[in-house]
């Protein structure tokens, strides 16, 4: 079990010394239980208490990281089960197979379309992080002339996938700059299959049907110096493979079981390709470090990439747009302007509704910090000063003939006090932003 | 090596609600529909009982809709004029219950009186053995004008009403128990709200096992964490004892979803996220398998075959 506050306050040396940067010694002892603070702080700490707490302290997922540079992968190291009671701090890898035995053509072609796997969405560029090239040839030759083509052309970072232990060690030997993620030890040739990836440094998963064995397997690997693995879930049955992942995620984390406080992968291989996206994206959710799957479209790889994004944005953190004016439609110098914040839930909320009315018109997000209409009003981070030097910065007056601003209906109180200090007309909108289109249809004339 | 036991023993369990009512039971339904009695994480039986499957609604408007896209609007091309055919084609798409949205109440839209809301609401129950739900316009004054006359022509069928919030409930908490239906109350992304109004529902002597919460949806990419995480703890409170927060959900994943420009913009304006046929229905089933892992029983769909996989997988993971 994780150790308290207090049982970390009695291993320190207690003299209030201040080195660490906190007040006393208790308060850094509280930080520590909290994992916000580092053991190497304390320059006084004793070896005891480094080898006590240093066991304690470490992760209960183990952070595993593929691939280098800037595409590098890192996954683990999550500290909760629901987002709400924190955040999850890893964003889910997002894998694309590839066969080593394919034609030239067809493999050139399928390495281009998944290294182009970057989409853009409201604004913001989202991409897959693994080629994961399976060995499906079983020649050694084979995999390592597709692992150097993808080494030499793909940006992502690679899964390399044989359970072959000569063909692994070929194809590492065309990669291993790249630090791919090996999959494939297994009860057979889990020590063998070790030897590579601590030749090379490179993290490795380990493959067996039931979490016991996965267990025993993890221990194995780390015997023999791996130091980064993953625990591959992945089987027929996805209601198993679901449960699996929920498994590992509470054994490590309720009841710090380090045998298998590792990231798990999940492969995910169907005819159809609803159901394949359906099953990822459950595992996205549901504690998989890494998802593979073999579809490679858009109408497929986004929504998957979406459901991470989504979850893994800090629940605490508001998430912003841009504070800009945006166009919705094909808006005229005679359009409607209204205004909300850069909350980016508040603004897509508008947004909708006005792409909705079918009636085009300017939406200015105000900068408020990324908070609500009324969370930001009752701050005063939205009053009329605000406002006014949003429609000054992005020059709205240059943008349409009239002088009318529509203003959100839940701060109608400040319509006077923007209409003197702006001098436009204040038009009280809606108080929810579903009454936008028939605001829009039946108030609006100019 | 042994793996400790991670099994949650939870104390209390996600309430039963029964949907619809056969002629035993005094209405006309060939099947009825229960959902809710969980008492795990979904899909998590080794913590204790699922309890009873995550069912689909499929959306008929009383009205043919204004903003389907066309990949939408094409598997309901004859019947989006008739409500009763409509709801016809949705049972033959699998569709567990009919979910009437009475778009067309709503004074912007198509103002329908009370009569013709009736007649419609009826010819949906002869034409299909489903239970029903029934959705207000969300305009607080023809809600209460309409929906009380709908619910006494549909007495005896046991349907689910909506939605009451904290500022409108009493018309329809009134005659949803004269009328013995079950209720829908809302609460907009709010967990404290979605208490409150239980309580104020509850207050006039409604039975807390006849409310299904809905939490407004968020789509896939448009807030669906916000959702995600409130109807997680909504979830874990039930699972923890909290009465007041035991109701099954609801989601409306259907209209969200086509609402985001992901599924419904056409190809030429965005040829980068390939194909609509598949990107629509797409972005609708990935929006209720997300959704499916916070906690959530009835899932309010639109497209023939986001609802097939959506099943396909439910019974898969169940």
């Amino acid at each position: 079990m994780a150790l308290t506050g207090l049982d970390i306050y009695k291993l320190l040396p207690k003299t209030n010394c201040k080195k660490c940067g906190r007040p006393t010694c208790l308060a850094f002892a509280m930080q520590l239980a909290q994992k916000k603070a580092n053991l190497s702080d304390c320059p006084d700490v004793s070896e005891e208490a480094k080898n006590t707490l240093g066991a304690a302290s470490a992760p209960p997922i183990k952070l595993v990281t593929i691939g280098v540079n800037d595409k590098k992968v890192q996954v683990g190291e999550e500290n909760v089960l629901f987002r709400h009671d924190e955040k999850f701090y890893h964003p889910a890898g997002i894998g694309i197979t590839i066969d080593d035995d394919l034609s030239p053509a067809a493999f050139d072609e399928r390495l281009k379309k998944i290294n182009g796997m970057k989409l853009t969405r409201v604004g913001t560029e989202i991409e897959i992080n693994l080629v994961t090239l399976i060995n499906k040839s079983n020649n050694a030759e084979k995999f390592a002339e597709a692992a150097k083509k993808i080494s030499g052309s793909s940006p992502y970072s690679i899964i390399l996938s044989s359970s072959s232990v000569d063909n692994m060690k070929t194809a590492l030997a065309a990669c291993a700059e790249k630090r791919p993620l090996l999959h494939g030890a297994n009860a057979q040739n889990c020590e063998s299959m070790a030897a590579l990836a601590v030749g090379k440094k490179c993290p490795m998963t380990v493959t067996a049907p039931k979490l016991e064995e996965l267990a025993d397997l993890a221990e194995c690997a780390k015997k023999a110096g791996v130091e980064e693995i993953v625990l591959d879930v992945s089987g027929n049955n996805p209601k198993e493979v679901l449960q699996k992942l929920t498994k590992i995620r509470r054994a490590a984390l309720k009841k710090n079981f380090r045998a298998i406080g590792y990231p798990a992968i999940a492969f995910v291989s169907e005819q159809d390709p609803y159901q394949e996206i359906s099953l990822a994206s459950a595992y996205v959710a549901k504690y998989a470090g890494i998802v593979v799957v073999n579809n490679c479209e858009p109408w497929g790889i986004m929504p998957l990439l979406t459901v991470r994004t989504n979850l893994y944005t800090d629940p605490q953190k508001p998430i912003q747009v841009e504070p800009k004016l945006y166009s919705i439609g094909d808006v005229k110098d005679n359009s409607p302007v209204m205004f909300t914040t850069n909350f980016s839930l508040t603004y897509y909320t508008v947004e909708g509704e006005v792409e909705s009315s079918r009636v085009p018109a300017y939406i200015l997000s105000v900068d408020t910090g990324g908070t609500s209409v009324l969370t930001a009003y009752s701050g005063d981070k939205l009053n009329d000063k605000v406002v006014a030097k949003a429609m000054e910065d992005c020059q709205v007056a240059s943008k349409v003939k009239h002088k009318k601003l529509i203003i959100p209906g839940l701060i109608a109180a400040m319509s006077g006090k923007l209409q003197e200090t702006l001098g436009w007309e204040i038009l009280v909108g809606p108080r929810e932003a579903s009454g936008i289109p028939s605001y829009l249809k039946t108030e609006w004339h100019n | 090596m042994e793996i400790p036991n991670v099994a949650e023993k939870w104390t209390s369990n996600v309430n039963e609600i029964t949907i619809g009512a056969t002629k035993e039971k005094g209405g006309t339904r060939a099947k009825t529909v229960t959902v809710g009695g969980s008492k795990c994480i979904p899909f998590m039986d080794f913590d204790g009982s699922q309890g009873h499957k995550p069912v689909v609604a499929m959306d008929v408007y009383d009205m043919p809709p204004d903003d389907w896209p066309e990949t939408l609007k094409k598997p309901f091309a004859d019947v989006l004029n008739n409500p009763a055919q409509w709801a016809k084609k949705c049972v033959e798409y699998g569709a567990d219950l009919i979910c009437l949205k009475l778009e067309g109440i709503h004074p912007d839209k198509g103002n329908k009186s009370a009569a013709e809301t009736v007649s419609t609401a009826k010819s949906i129950l002869a034409a299909v053995g489903v239970p029903l739900i029934i959705w207000g316009c969300e305009h607080d004054e023809k809600d209460n004008e309409i929906l009380p006359k709908v619910s006494q022509a549909v007495k005896g069928e046991n349907c689910l009403i909506g939605v009451v919030t904290q500022d409108n409930y009493k018309t329809l908490t009134v005659t949803c128990l004269a009328d013995g239906h079950s209720i829908i109350t809302l609460s907009p992304v709010d967990i404290n709200i979605a208490k409150q109004v239980n309580i104020l529902v509850s207050e006039m002597d409604f039975p807390l096992n006849r409310i299904v919460m809905f939490q407004t949806t968020g789509a896939l990419g448009y807030g669906m964490e916000y959702t995600y995480s409130i109807q997680e703890r909504e979830r874990i409170a039930a699972l923890t004892g909290d009465k007041l927060m035991a109701m099954p959900v609801i989601c409306d994943v259907g209209h969200e979803a086509w609402r985001a420009k992901e599924a419904k913009s056409d190809d030429k304006d965005a040829p980068q996220w390939g194909a609509r046929e598949e990107r629509g229905p797409m972005w609708e089933i990935i929006t209720a398998m997300s959704l499916l892992q916070s906690g959530v029983d009835i899932i309010r769909m639109n497209h023939p075959k986001a609802v097939a996989a959506v099943k396909k997988c439910i019974d898969r993971l169940y």
